[in-house]
């Protein structure tokens, strides 16, 4: 489904990604770990599409077409959802506002017919369900006054709405009481745990993926990816660090 | 927990969003740039007593409202032009355009089918289909909006007039008024807004063309939106509207102002007068959307908007709300404001203005608190964009006899690129130790984090702009009748289009 090759992305002027490929399939959960300053969030930008975030070499395959050549609301309009760190705050837009405008948005750039607001309400009902949050809580202006958690659990039931083919979930966990991690894990498993979707988990720790299993887990360190493994390779890290493992 | 969202406010309606930028993608210029040719009848270019004479006549003056423009006009011979504004233009020749243009005068119209049908397919082309307009208010539980529509300064149709007037509410153009209601119109013509106020309001007294008058008997609570829609069609026609409400005691109306204005050339002159007075108990809620011409991008053309809003408070507990969506006009001039004498009054100004390519506006209120207990509060919110430059100027003044008095405020900047200005001028006269007043002040750029993650969700970048923008004109937006809404959340976006990226 999606397919790095040997990219090298840089902002203003400096080389964050150095060679990083990576593929992940359909049907699979993959978790990128790493010390800071790693790429982490550099990955996830640049596959988002962020302007600043200059790709000088390499490919990004998505679903067959060039993901490097589509602007952001194109990439998310073909199925690229990315959960941000931290969420943004947009005053005066609710988050019922924002998100029907969004996924009606990407309906129309796929030829689908718009939801009309009760089946929007519909959807955005069942799916803060999932995540225990209040539908006073997507009442309220996007992501202003949540707390980190909120904010969190928000990004997820907006995953849900938008529905998804990819989502690269950028250290989701961090700011998650243990309540909350186990309640945004069973979240992520719910929306993207499908034979169609495939999902790239971002963090430092382990401790989400005791809810989230992964097929695959990375090391980035210095802006490529040093070594793979399966799920055992996440509790080596947290035994060992990364020193150890990325050396 | 509720599954029910109100979808009756407009910031949980985003189709009315996606309306707005198919309209703003249909528009690559000025969309309402277009021209219609009725056959205009000119007083002759220039301004002296005679052209005052002319239009007095024209419009069937009694004697004293003629002797009222002269005094007027021979004021305005003696003051000049102010120039304390930041807004810069070439200077304006008062001799070299035309004071009176009307659409040839018919027989008297019964229905709106008797009207112009160029006249009609210029409101049909603004999306303001009058005929609609009275279709719509046949249907059960529809809000009604009487359209008193003004066509070239002079008013061409007035519909729901029956229904006002079972009410008693008394809705007509101002000359129609000055002919059947002198006594009332003499009572209160130049009582909020003096002769000698200013160069531009006096410049109005002597030759204003049409406007409405709107009077709201005492209890009476108005059946509908009065609304009046605008329009300047005459090329190098200066455009005089005057406009005088007046609300007796526990009396309530709402008056909604909108305008658009085809592409010109040349610069026009526009000076309006609103005069307002609400008396004891009574609440005048007043909202325009302003969407003139603002010339090309290089500043060419636009309407130079120089207007004189005020409102007398003039009974205990009386309010008066002035409610802008300013988004048109080359240079706007304009600071609606409240005296509020009546102890307990209170006044409010909601306002957004946005400014793109080379527009100027230079705009805020006065608060003149001379009663006890007087209460007012401000929210503005500028938006800049291109090489604009866009001024909050605001006054707050309390008299030494206005005890226990509180204003309330916040003025907003949001600035679109690296070009444009931003400017809050407040000026704060505090003559009375109890007053409480607060002023807030923000300028902040439309950020990237912003706008990426609105893109990343799915909106193009124009979809994010004017989400955003509108998110940060929302305090404002939701004071505007449902009417409005819709058409402010559209002027929002079609303004500030190309102006990012």
């Amino acid at each position: 489904m999606l397919k790095i090759e040997n990219l090298h992305a840089e902002i203003d002027g400096k080389k964050i990604l150095n060679g990083l490929s990576l593929e992940v399939n359909a049907g699979e959960i993959h978790a990128i770990m790493g010390p800071n300053g790693a790429g982490k969030s550099t990955l996830a930008y640049v596959l988002g599409g962020r302007p600043g975030y200059e790709v000088t070499e390499g490919s990004v395959t998505f679903d067959g077409q060039d993901l490097l050549d589509l602007a952001p609301h194109e990439r998310a309009s073909a199925g690229m959802f990315l959960g941000f760190q931290y969420p943004v705050e947009i005053p005066g837009v609710s988050n019922v506002q924002f998100l029907r405008e969004a996924l009606n948005s990407q309906r129309k750039y796929r030829g689908e017919e718009p939801l009309s607001g009760g089946e929007f309400l519909k959807l955005a009902k069942e799916k803060a369900g999932l995540l225990k949050l209040d539908m006073e809580m997507l009442k309220r202006n996007v992501n202003v006054g949540f707390s980190g958690g909120e904010k969190k659990r928000a990004e997820m039931v907006q995953m849900g709405i938008l529905d998804p083919q990819f989502a690269v979930l950028d250290e989701t966990d961090s700011g998650l009481d243990i309540d909350a991690l186990r309640t945004v894990g069973e979240g992520i498993n719910s929306i993207m745990r499908t034979p169609e979707k495939s999902v790239l988990l971002i963090t430092h720790y382990q401790r989400l993926l005791d809810y989230v299993k992964p097929d695959k887990v990375h090391v980035l360190a210095k802006g490529r990816i040093v070594t793979s493994g399966g799920p055992e390779l996440a509790l080596q890290l947290e035994n060992e660090g990364y020193e150890t493992v990325a050396a | 927990m509720t599954d029910q969202i109100d979808t009756k406010t407009m910031a949980e309606q985003p189709q009315m969003d996606q309306e707005a930028r198919d309209a703003a993608k249909r528009l690559e210029t000025y969309e309402f740039g277009f021209h219609s040719d009725i056959e205009q009848e000119f007083a002759p270019k220039g301004l002296n007593e005679d052209i005052v004479r002319f239009i007095s006549a024209k419009k069937n003056e009694p004697q004293w409202m003629l002797d009222w423009r002269l005094k007027a006009f021979r004021l305005w011979q003696t003051m000049e032009e102010p120039d304390w504004a930041k807004v810069g233009y070439p200077e304006i020749d008062y001799q070299d355009a035309y004071y009176y243009a009307a659409p040839k005068q018919k027989e008297t119209l019964k229905s709106l089918d008797e009207v112009d049908p160029e006249i009609l397919s210029v409101y049909n082309k603004l999306g303001i289909p009058i005929a609609e307009q009275e279709v719509l208010a046949g249907v059960e539980g529809a809000r009604k909006v009487a359209v008193d529509a003004v066509f070239d300064s002079v008013s061409v149709a007035t519909t729901f007039r029956e229904e006002l007037k079972k009410a008693g509410v008394i809705f007509l153009s101002i000359s129609e008024a000055i002919r059947e209601y002198p006594d009332l119109v003499k009572k209160y013509l130049g009582k909020v807004v003096p002769q000698q106020d200013n160069f531009f309001a006096t410049l109005n007294c002597a030759v204003f063309s049409d406007g409405t008058f709107v009077y709201i008997p005492e209890g009476v609570r108005c059946p509908m939106e009065l609304s009046t829609y605008f329009r300047i069609n005459a090329e190098n026609t200066g455009q005089f509207e005057r406009t005088l409400i007046v609300a007796e005691k526990g009396s309530y109306v709402s008056y909604l102002e909108g305008c658009t204005a085809p592409m010109r050339d040349e610069n026009q002159l526009h000076a309006a007068v609103v005069e307002l007075v609400a008396m004891e108990n009574a609440e005048i809620k007043y909202s325009t959307v302003q969407n003139w011409y603002p010339g090309d991008s290089e500043g060419k053309g636009g309407i130079y908007n120089f207007v004189t809003k005020r409102g007398l408070c003039q009974g205990a507990r009386s309010k008066i709300s002035w409610t802008q969506v300013e988004t048109g006009s080359a240079v706007t001039w304009k600071y609606p404001s409240c005296v509020l004498n009546g102890e307990d009054s209170v006044g409010e100004f909601y306002s957004v203005a946005v400014t793109n390519n080379r527009q100027q506006a230079d705009t805020g209120t006065k608060m003149i608190h001379n009663g006890k207990g007087t209460r007012s509060t401000i929210i503005s919110k500028g938006i800049s964009a291109g090489r604009s430059d866009n001024t909050y100027r605001g006054l707050v003044r309390i008299g030494p006899n206005a005890e226990n008095t509180r204003n309330f405020t916040q003025c907003d900047s949001l600035l679109l690129g690296d070009e444009c200005g931003a400017h809050t001028v407040p000026y704060i006269e505090v003559k009375n130790p109890t007053a409480q007043i607060e002023h807030e002040a923000t300028t902040s750029k439309i950020s990237d984090d912003q706008l990426f993650y609105a893109m990343q969700r799915g909106l193009d970048e124009e979809q994010a702009v004017a989400l955003i923008v509108n998110g940060f004109a929302k305090e404002v937006l939701k004071e505007l009748p449902m009417e409005f809404a819709v058409e402010a959340q559209k002027l929002l976006a079609i303004s500030l289009e190309g102006s990012v990226g």
